[in-house]
Parts: structure tokens; C-alpha cells; sequence
């Protein structure tokens, strides 16, 4: 690890200056993926700006149709609130899938939207649900917001401070876990609206995606069976050492129906 | 006064003590004055010749003390990293054994290899200087698995090492077998892969060196496995060092499983850099500096037959392997795959016949050697694949056939045809405790479950014998090794009767400390807690081979043994002294000695007072003290062995294996502490199970990268993979151990590959699969289902 400043702001206005004003200065929330690099002399900011004094950006709100959870928010709260698991378990369950305890402890829903790991969880579930990423500055909709391997529209200077879910009708998350990161192989979120059903996927590619025809058929019929015979196209997904694009591909379409069997049960 | 805790109880381990709350004593824990911080600089390509190295930029950089390199290295004139053992062909031809330089010398031969050594104040600075350092490679094609290493077209790494074989060594009778198989009624055949691991401690590698000019002595603090052996193979054969100003020191130590002991190049480099910076060096590898430079093991690629006559009996084995050496000779890396593998062939079997070929190749990767098991688990995964597929072949049940073939108890002593001879066993006896244990009668209930909820269920057998306790000396010698094999205990009793063990074995995690006090409290009858075991330190501790191939209690229990008994000796010629009675009349028992027939008696503390205080005592015929010593070369090997049962569930739709159940029925003889048999095998299992279903250390062909090189992908076993294991002893004493002990560190990963991967082929075997390499991965499994001779529906 190179030696670099540290600051801790306490208001979101100064936190933004310091990223505006500090060239090569970076966000740390949780750390549980920034950390690493440094030590591994992969980045090396000359400055740290630790979001974690900003209380405005903790702690999970009921919106009615929606919930807000802010950005500093670790995987584990999210895991175990009761509002979230009552209102969309999915999302909970989603959370309690992350890594191992240490990393739920400390690794926040910001962070993670913020990294776009292309195997992170909390991608399908914010694409799956059409949530909204509220920034410092504006609200961006999920639509818009993954743009591929670790990119986002994030632009320089600006921070998340909350994920607003709306709040489905149904919604279930099944995750294949890659056997030594545990990050997903294939995770695949689907929620059920009461116009429409969406589906996003993670893992499978270089970043989350949608899957528009399990969407259009399962709007018709929210049944495990209705996307058996679905496959998706290999062309773009990941081949590694773990998994070939093509076992990918079927494991979309097996994920895609423990999900929906989890939204239903 | 504490109690004596003896042999067969389970007292909690004595050194959990300091290591659950943070006491513990590691290297990287050891700080000393003026203590300077290197840094390994080591190749990223897998081949390439080293054109020259710029140290301008890196010595300029802030902080930085000294850059050595290859060149340094040979104007000191220092050695080659050296080989323990030689071995040779069939016509007595020895090995190629080019030569491994502590820092690279002209080429580098995989991706790790090291470079130069950069030594700065801090830790940082290092890193910053090594970044700097100007190195100009013209990089070569890599070949890293052993079909292509041996291709008349490949890549070559020695100039004299032609197609890369280092060795092509055979063992057995080869027109013998060729007979055999020609009258054979069946001959079952199979090619296999035994995947290449990384060992992982949980403790990555680690070295402080020091000299003191005023003594001109070196210390070596080091995370190995042995001490002493290091400092002989460094001092004597690298650096010149003569033995008596060489200190090594190997403090806790946190796991091993093989991966430190040997002799690494770091080590002879921090302490050759040490005396010349004159300051203390500290090295501490990082987890994925560990990937790329922690010797590696197994990586066979095999091809064997076994043939039967029509009742199913084994009539001969031949078995052709090709082992990865990786780019040069680590300490043990050719007896592995050769001497610690084709005597292992025979199983538990009869087979008349065994010829097994070996060839021993270089590639472009890390050094291969041993870890936990060694050769052994190899040799009992094509030997307990093939008996399965033997059986499936020639429609007899699984256990059956295996049944037909076993060494009956009451024919050990047993002398197979590939140089071991079995002192004692009851493989049968293993194999009907696992039958039970393992609730097979009710298999196809539980198979029928998992059907209904669209899952394929397997049942694997592994009945299976091992050779531990390293080594007979003379038979090693034999076989090639460069050193004895034997170990040492000095019991030193204090004035007061509390006791003190020097011991050559090394403690990482086995509990020696804890069944090494058994043993001496068991025998003098001194309470547990009065009894420390030191170890690790050539300063403190009079000579050892350290802690490998389950040698520990075997052969350094054994010698503890010994030389506690020399002490009951002499403690009753001090005691017929004092009693005024005849020698042969004093009895030693409950750490009181008497003389028969009365009740005068003296106890262990007042013998061991009268010992210090020679007031009253018969000095002119024997020594004042109470301190003896044994050495201890083990006569034959010991032969552990058992039967492990795995079920295990597939799911089709995803490829996933899950172990649902395991047993594990062992011989493992005397057992000291039964809680910490249990914890080896439980341990060892985890290992085995982590080879069949896991780990794979993967490499580019070509650029020789390590594609696995981290934890994110290289898959380690969790708590969360496995199901609670049943794990039994069913021991007969070793006939030739003092104690009929046969050391238990090695047999749970050496049953447990063969037991899952049966297994995984059993349920899988109704849609025509035959064979399925490790680990069974999902994806693996996924792509023979899709190949399978039966569709799978997705539903
Ligand atoms: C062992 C391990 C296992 C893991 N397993 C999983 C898994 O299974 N699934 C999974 O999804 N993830 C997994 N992760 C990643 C984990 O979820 C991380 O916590 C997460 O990706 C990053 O969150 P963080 O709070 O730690 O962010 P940090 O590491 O602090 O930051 C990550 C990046 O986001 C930026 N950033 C942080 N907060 C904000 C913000 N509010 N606004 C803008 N930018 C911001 C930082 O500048 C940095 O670039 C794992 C991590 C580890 C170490």
C-alpha cells in the first residue's frame, strides 16, 4: 500500500469538494473492495475520502410504494431489517447472499452499485427492480446507471447516497455462486409488477443485463415452466476458467426459474 | 499437582492455549533491532532469458538499502538449491538435475521465479524499489503440462535436459505383468488426471535472517517444517555456512500440509543478504506472492490397465504416469511421484503383478513436491478408480470384487511385489466397520429420495493403505534419498521433576505438544502439565528431520519413547541405590520406584532430586543428572489404511456435487489422543474432498500464467461444503513401532479423492458415465451430462 491522505468529512457538500479538488483522491464506504487494491498496489489515490461520518446516508426508509435504503448501508442491515424483508425479500435475501459475515458487516449497497463488479449481487437486484440511484446530485434510473464492466454514469465528483426500491408485487433472487469467490456465477432477479415483469441478470457477462423475452413471457404467465425453453444467446457472455459461455447460458435460464420459484413461494 | 493424562485420553490441546487468544509466536510476530524489509522481485513470464537487470532507478529509490541478483549470487560463488533425493532410470542412469539458483541466473523458468531481492528501511520502500527495478526479458514460449512438455517439438527449459524429462523411472516387473495380461480374462483401462493443488496454509511463508559479526554467527528465523534440515541444505550445500554458526529457528508455525518442507531459495537469500547489509532481513510473502512461489502439488496425467482373470481376481497392474516437476528440482520433488508412489500400487490388494513406469518431467511452472500425502493419495486414486471401473466392466459388485482381492488379516506380514512389506492390517475389518457405519444397507432408500426431487444419488468406496512414518534410513538410502530419516528426543528431567522435551519433529498444527506430553506422562508418571515440548530450534533442540510424511509420532514419538525409558533405566540404578536394594529388584510404576515384594519406594521427583543433589549416590559408577537421549530409525515403514464411504448428490440441472454423507473407518494402530486422530482425519478428509470436488491450480499454456492465482479462483473446501463426517478407528498395533503407533496425518487425504470421485461416477454411471476427472466442478459435470449418453431434461 502507497501512503496517501485521509479525510472524513461530515457534510455530503464537503465530501463532494475534497473528490472535486483532490486530484486522484477516491470514495472509500466499506472498503471491502478498494482496500485490496491498494494493498495489492493495483490503485494508489493520494487521497481517501471515508463517507462513513455521513449519517444522512445510513439506515432503510419506508417511501410507502418504494423504500429508500441509504448508500452507506451495510449488506448485513439490509439482510436483517424487517421492513426489507417484509416488504421486498428478495432484496433481503439478496443481501444475506453477499460474501462471507466480515465483508456483510462492513461492505455497503453504495459501494457495490457504485463498483459494478460484473459478479457483484446488488446489480440484478436494483436493474431487476427498476430502482433509482440518488446521488449527490441527481436521480439516475437503474436503466441508465450500469454501463458495463465496473463502468457507471457516475461522473467525476458525484455520490450515491441512496438506492430507492419500488416495491414489487412478487420478487425473487437465485444466485449461483462461483465456487471460490462466491461472487455470482449467474444471478439472476426477477420482480413481478403489476405492469410487467422484469429480469435482470449478473455474472453471466460483462456486466447486468435484462432478458427481454423471459420478461415479455412471464408477464403472461408467472410460472417457472413458461421460460424453461428460453435460452440466451452465448454471444457476449464471459468464458473463464469457472464457466464457458455456453453453461452460463443454461444456467441464466435455470436461475431465471428458481427465481421465479422463489417469487412465488 | 496436576494429573498424569496418559495414552488414550483426550485432554484439549495444550497449545490452543496460546494460539485462541493471541499468543501465538510467528515469524512475521518477530521483530528485531535495525530489522531492514526485502522484497522478492520475481519473473511475470513463464520462460524467457534474462537479458540483464538495470538496478540504477530501484537503488535510487527512497530508502533503499541493497539490490542482489543472480550475478551477485555467482561472484560469491554460493550453491544450487539442493535436491534430497536422486533418483535414476531403469538402467541406472541418474536424474538430470540442472541446477536451481537461489535468484536466476541466465533464464527464468516460471512465473514467480525469482528475480532479485530488494532490501529497504520499511516494507513500502521495498515495494517501491522493486517496482523500479529494470529488467529486460526476451520472453520464450511456455509449456506447462506434461503431454506437451514431452512433445518432440516443445519448448525446452535445460539445454541439457532433452524433451524435458528429468527421469523416466520404472518400478516392477514388467515381463511378469506382460504375461499376466495376455492371459487376462478382462483388462480394465483408464486415463486420468490427478489435478495439480496449491497447498494454502493458512500462514503464508516467512523469514527473518541476522548476523552477528561479534560471533559470526547466523539466525535464521523461518516458517518451515525442519529446522535442522535447512540448516544443513543452506549452510552446509548453499551458503557455506558451517553448522555450528548457523542458527535456524522455526517458531509456530501456522500449517504446512508439505508446502514448507523443503529448502526455499528465499530463505538462503535473506540470509546471505543479511550479513551483507549487516542488518536483520524480514520477508514476509503475501497471500498471491504464496500462488506463485509455495511449491505446488500432485499434477499426474496417467494412464493405467489393470487385468483380471474371469472371477474377477487381479491378476496384474500396469500403470504409466507422467509427473510435473515444474521448472526445477524442489527439495523432495522426484521421490514423490516415483518412490512415494509406485510402492503404493500393491493397495490392499494381492495383485502378483505391478509394473509401473514413470516419467519425471520439467514445465514452465512452479516447482512441484510433496503435500499431504504425497504420491500416495496418486497411487490410491488410479488404483481405487480402476478396481471401480474393473467391477462396473465385468458386472460384480463394487465391494464385492474388492472383497475377492483383499489381503486377508491373517496374512501379514504381507510382501507386495513393488518393495513394501506390510507389517500388519485388516483392510477387510475397515471395510465391514465402514459397511455398517456408513449405513449402506439403506442406500437405496436414500437414492429413491433424492430421485424424487430430480437428484442423482452415488455411493463411493475407497479401501486403501498407505506407507508413513518416514523413513527406514538404509531402505530410503536405497531408494535414493541424500539424508537419514530417522529422528531424536532428549528427556530432560529438572532437579524438581518436571520435565523438559528437545524433539526433532516440528508442531504446526498436529498437537504434538499435546500427545508428546501424553506419552512422557503416561511413562513416568508425571503429571501433563508438568511436561514441555521444545522444538523448532537448532540451538535449543539436539537434531531433527522435522515434521512430513506422518513421521512425527512414529518415528520422533518413538524416539521420545526410547529415550524415556533410558531414564526409567537410570532412574533405577539411582533408586536401587538409594533403597540399598538389587537392581533387578527395583520396579518402576505410577512414577514411584519400589523394590518388589515391599513397600519402600522412592518417588520420580525425590530420583530426580537425588539425581541433581549427589549427596547420596553412587558416583563413581554412574552420572549425576536426569537427562537421556534417543535417536530412532524406524525399521520399516508403517502402513495406515482404512476404508472411506461418500454418498453424494447431484443436481443435473446445474452440475452441482454435494457430499451429503462421509465415513471414514481407519487403522491408524495405537491411538495417543483420539481427539486429535479425530481432528486429523476430519482435516486430512477436507483435503481429499477439497482435491475430488475443488481446487485446481490452472495454467496457461503458452504464457505459462497461473490463472488461478488467488483465492477468488482457486476454490479452497469450506466448512459449508461438507456434512458431519463419522470417523472410526479400527486399529491392529504396528508390529514394529514401540508403541504399535502408524501416524494418522496423511490418511484422510489419501482415502478421500478416490471414495467421492466413485461416488460422483456412481450416480452418474446409469447415463453411461465411466470415469469423471478432478475436481468435479459443475461445470465439469455439466458438460459430461450434456455428453452423456442420456438426454437430461432441464425440468
Ligand atoms: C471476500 C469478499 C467476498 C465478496 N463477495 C461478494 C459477493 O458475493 N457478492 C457481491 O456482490 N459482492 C461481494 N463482495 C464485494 C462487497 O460486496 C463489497 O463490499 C462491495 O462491492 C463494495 O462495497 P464497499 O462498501 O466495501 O465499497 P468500497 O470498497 O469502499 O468502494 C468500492 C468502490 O466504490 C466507490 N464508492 C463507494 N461508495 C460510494 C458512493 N456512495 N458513491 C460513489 N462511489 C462510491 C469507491 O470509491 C470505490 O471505487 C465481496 C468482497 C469480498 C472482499
Amino acid at each position: 500500500m502507497k501512503p496517501f491522505a485521509y479525510h472524513q468529512p461530515e457534510q455530503i457538500p464537503d465530501a463532494a469538494k475534497l473528490l472535486t479538488s483532490i486530484e486522484d483522491s477516491k470514495l472509500v464506504a466499506g472498503g471491502m473492495t478498494l482496500i485490496p487494491t491498494l494493498k495489492q498496489r493495483l490503485a494508489s489515490p493520494v487521497a481517501l475520502v471515508d463517507l462513513s461520518k455521513l449519517g444522512s446516508l445510513k439506515g432503510i426508509t419506508d417511501d410507502g410504494p418504494s423504500i429508500t435504503v441509504g448508500a452507506m448501508t451495510q449488506h448485513a442491515v439490509v439482510a436483517a431489517s424487517k421492513l426489507v424483508q417484509t416488504k421486498i425479500p428478495a432484496l433481503a435475501a439478496l443481501a444475506s447472499m453477499i460474501g462471507d459475515p466480515a465483508v456483510r458487516s462492513r461492505g455497503t449497497i453504495g459501494g457495490s452499485v457504485a463498483n459494478n463488479d460484473p459478479a457483484a449481487d446488488y446489480p440484478a437486484g436494483v436493474l431487476g427492480l427498476g430502482a433509482t440511484i440518488v446521488t449527490s446530485t441527481r436521480e439516475i434510473a437503474a436503466d441508465k446507471f450500469f454501463l458495463g464492466l465496473f463502468e457507471t454514469a457516475l461522473e467525476a465528483g458525484e455520490i450515491i447516497t441512496a438506492i430507492r426500491f419500488p416495491v414489487p408485487l412478487k420478487a425473487g433472487y437465485a444466485k449461483f455462486k462461483a465456487p471460490a469467490s462466491r461472487y455470482a456465477l449467474v444471478g439472476v432477479f426477477v420482480a413481478k409488477f403489476a405492469d410487467g415483469v422484469r429480469v435482470a441478470v449478473t455474472g453471466a457477462g460483462p456486466g447486468v443485463f435484462r432478458v427481454p423475452p423471459m420478461e415479455a413471457v412471464l408477464s403472461e404467465n408467472f410460472d417457472p415452466s413458461a421460460i424453461a425453453a428460453i435460452r440466451i444467446d452465448t454471444d457476449g457472455l464471459t468464458s473463464d476458467i469457472h464457466a464457458e459461455a455456453d453453461y452460463r447460458a443454461h444456467l441464466v435460464t435455470v436461475m431465471a426459474k428458481r427465481a421465479v420459484d422463489a417469487a412465488l413461494s | 499437582m496436576g494429573n498424569v493424562i496418559g495414552i488414550g485420553a483426550a485432554p484439549k490441546r495444550k497449545e490452543d492455549q496460546r494460539f485462541l487468544t493471541g499468543r501465538g509466536n510467528y515469524v512475521s510476530d518477530i521483530k528485531r533491532p535495525g530489522m531492514t524489509a526485502g522484497v522478492f522481485v520475481r519473473s511475470p513470464h513463464g520462460h524467457a532469458v534474462l537479458r540483464g537487470i538495470d538496478k540504477s532507478a530501484a537503488l535510487a529509490s527512497p530508502g533503499v538499502i541493497a539490490v542482489l541478483t543472480g550475478d551477485d549470487v555467482k561472484a560469491d560463488g554460493l550453491g544450487s538449491l539442493p535436491c534430497g533425493w536422486g533418483i535414476s532410470d531403469a538402467k541406472g542412469v541418474p536424474m538430470k538435475e540442472p541446477p536451481f539458483p537461489m535468484l536466476a541466473q541466465g533464464k527464468v523458468r516460471f512465473v514467480g521465479d525469482m528475480v532479485a531481492f530488494v532490501i529497504a528501511e520499511t516494507p513500502e520502500q521495498a515495494n517501491a524499489g522493486a517496482e523500479l527495478l529494470k529488467v529486460d526479458y526476451e520472453v520464450l514460449p511456455s509449456v506447462v503440462g506434461v503431454l506437451e512438455a514431452v512433445r518432440p517439438d516443445a519448448p525446452q527449459l535445460f539445454d541439457d535436459v532433452p524433451n524435458n524429462i528429468c527421469c523416466d523411472w520404472e518400478l516392477g516387473d514388467k515381463a511378469a505383468v506382460e504375461t499376466a495380461f495376455r492371459k487376462a480374462a478382462h483388462v480394465a483401462k483408464l486415463s486420468l488426471v490427478n489435478n495439480r493443488l496449491i497447498g494454502n496454509p493458512m500462514e503464508p511463508r516467512a523469514a527473518i535472517a541476522e548476523y552477528e559479526p561479534g560471533t559470526d554467527r547466523f539466525t535464521l528465523w523461518t516458517t518451515s517444517q525442519f529446522p535442522h534440515v535447512v540448516r544443513f541444505l543452506m549452510g552446509a550445500l548453499v551458503l557455506n555456512i558451517p553448522q555450528h554458526k548457523l542458527r535456524v529457528v522455526a517458531p509456530d508455525v501456522g500449517g504446512g500440509f508439505g508446502v514448507k518442507q523443503f529448502h526455499y531459495g528465499e530463505e538462503a537469500v535473506i540470509t546471505w543478504a543479511a550479513k551483507r547489509v549487516k542488518r536483520p532481513v524480514k520477508w514476509v510473502a503475501s497471500r498471491s506472492e504464496g500462488y506463485v512461489s509455495d511449491r505446488h502439488g500432485r499434477d499426474h496425467v496417467t494412464e493405467a490397465e489393470l487385468a483380471l482373470d474371469e472371477n474377477g481376481k487381479f491378476l496384474a497392474f500396469r500403470v504409466n504416469t507422467l509427473a510435473n516437476m515444474g521448472g526445477y528440482l524442489s527439495t523432495f520433488g522426484p521421490n514423490i511421484p516415483t518412490n512415494l508412489y509406485g510402492p503404493l500400487l500393491g493397495g490392499v490388494y494381492t495383485t502378483p503383478a505391478i509394473y509401473c513406469n514413470v516419467k519425471v518431467v520439467f514445465t514452465n511452472t512452479v516447482p512441484v513436491d510433496a503435500y499431504r500425502g504425497a504420491g500416495r493419495p496418486e497411487a490410491t486414486f488410479v488404483l481405487e478408480r480402476i478396481v471401480d471401473v474393473a467391477a462396473s466392466e465385468m458386472g460384480i459388485d463394487r465391494v464385492e470384487i474388492r472383497r475377492r482381492n483383499m489381503i486377508p488379516k491373517e496374512a501379514y506380514p504381507y510382501q507386495t511385489p513393488v518393495l513394501v512389506q506390510y507389517d500388519s492390517g485388516d483392510p477387510m475389518g475397515c471395510l465391514d466397520g465402514a459397511l455398517v457405519a456408513a449405513d449402506v444397507k439403506n442406500f437405496g432408500v436414500r437414492k429413491a429420495a433424492s430421485a424424487s426431487k430430480g437428484k442423482f444419488r452415488g455411493l463411493g468406496y475407497s479401501t486403501y493403505v498407505e506407507a508413513c512414518g518416514l523413513a527406514p534410513s538404509r531402505f530410503a538410502g536405497r531408494l535414493g534419498a541424500r539424508g537419514g530419516l530417522y529422528e531424536s528426543a532428549t528427556v530432560r528431567v529438572h532437579p524438581t521433576g518436571q520435565v523438559t522435551v528437545m524433539i526433532g519433529t516440528h508442531n504446526h498444527g498436529q498437537g504434538h505438544e499435546t500427545t508428546f506430553a501424553q506419552i512422557v506422562s503416561d511413562k513416568l508418571g508425571v503429571a501433563f502439565e508438568n511436561v514441555d515440548i521444545v522444538f523448532g530450534d537448532t540451538d535449543r533442540v539436539q537434531f531433527g528431520m522435522g515434521t512430513y510424511g506422518s513421521r512425527s509420532l512414529v518415528v520422533g514419538g518413538a524416539a521420545l519413547s526410547k529415550a524415556t525409558d533410558k531414564v526409567i533405566a537410570k532412574g533405577k540404578k539411582i533408586a536401587s541405590h538409594l533403597l540399598e536394594a538389587a537392581e533387578v529388584d527395583i520396579q518402576f510404576e505410577s512414577g514411584k520406584f519400589s523394590v518388589a515384594g515391599t513397600d519402600r519406594m522412592k518417588t520420580f521427583e525425590e530420583i530426580a532430586g537425588a539425581a541433581y543433589v549427589p549427596h547420596n549416590y553412587p558416583l563413581e559408577v554412574l552420572e549425576p543428572g536426569l537427562e537421556e537421549q534417543a535417536y530412532y530409525d524406524p525399521v520399516n515403514f508403517t502402513y495406515p489404511g482404512g476404508c472411506h464411504i461418500a454418498e453424494v448428490e447431484v443436481d443435473p440441472e446445474t452440475g452441482t456435487v454435494t457430499l451429503v454423507n462421509y465415513t471414514a473407518v481407519d487403522d491408524v494402530g495405537t491411538v495417543i489422543n483420539p481427539m486429535i486422530v479425530e481432528g486429523q482425519l476430519h482435516g486430512g478428509i477436507v483435503q481429499g474432498v477439497g482435491q475430488a470436488l475443488f481446487e485446481n491450480a490452472v495454467y496457461d499454456e503458452g504464457s505459462g500464467q497461473l490463472l488461478s492465482g488467488s483465492l477468488m479462483d482457486y476454490c479452497m473446501p469450506r466448512a459449508d461444503h461438507l456434512p458431519m463426517m463419522k470417523v472410526a478407528t479400527h486399529s491392529t498395533l504396528c508390529t514394529h513401532t514401540p508403541m504399535g503407533v502408524k501416524g494418522c496425518g496423511e490418511v484422510g487425504t489419501i482415502g478421500s479423492p478416490a471414495a467421492v470421485i466413485n461416488a460422483v461416477v456412481d450416480a452418474l454411471s446409469h447415463l453411461g458415465v465411466t470415469h469423471v476427472d478432478m475436481p468435479a466442478t459443475p461445470n465439469r459435470i455439466w458438460r459430461l451430462l450434456q455428453n452423456a449418453s442420456l438426454p437430461v431434461a432441464a425440468e
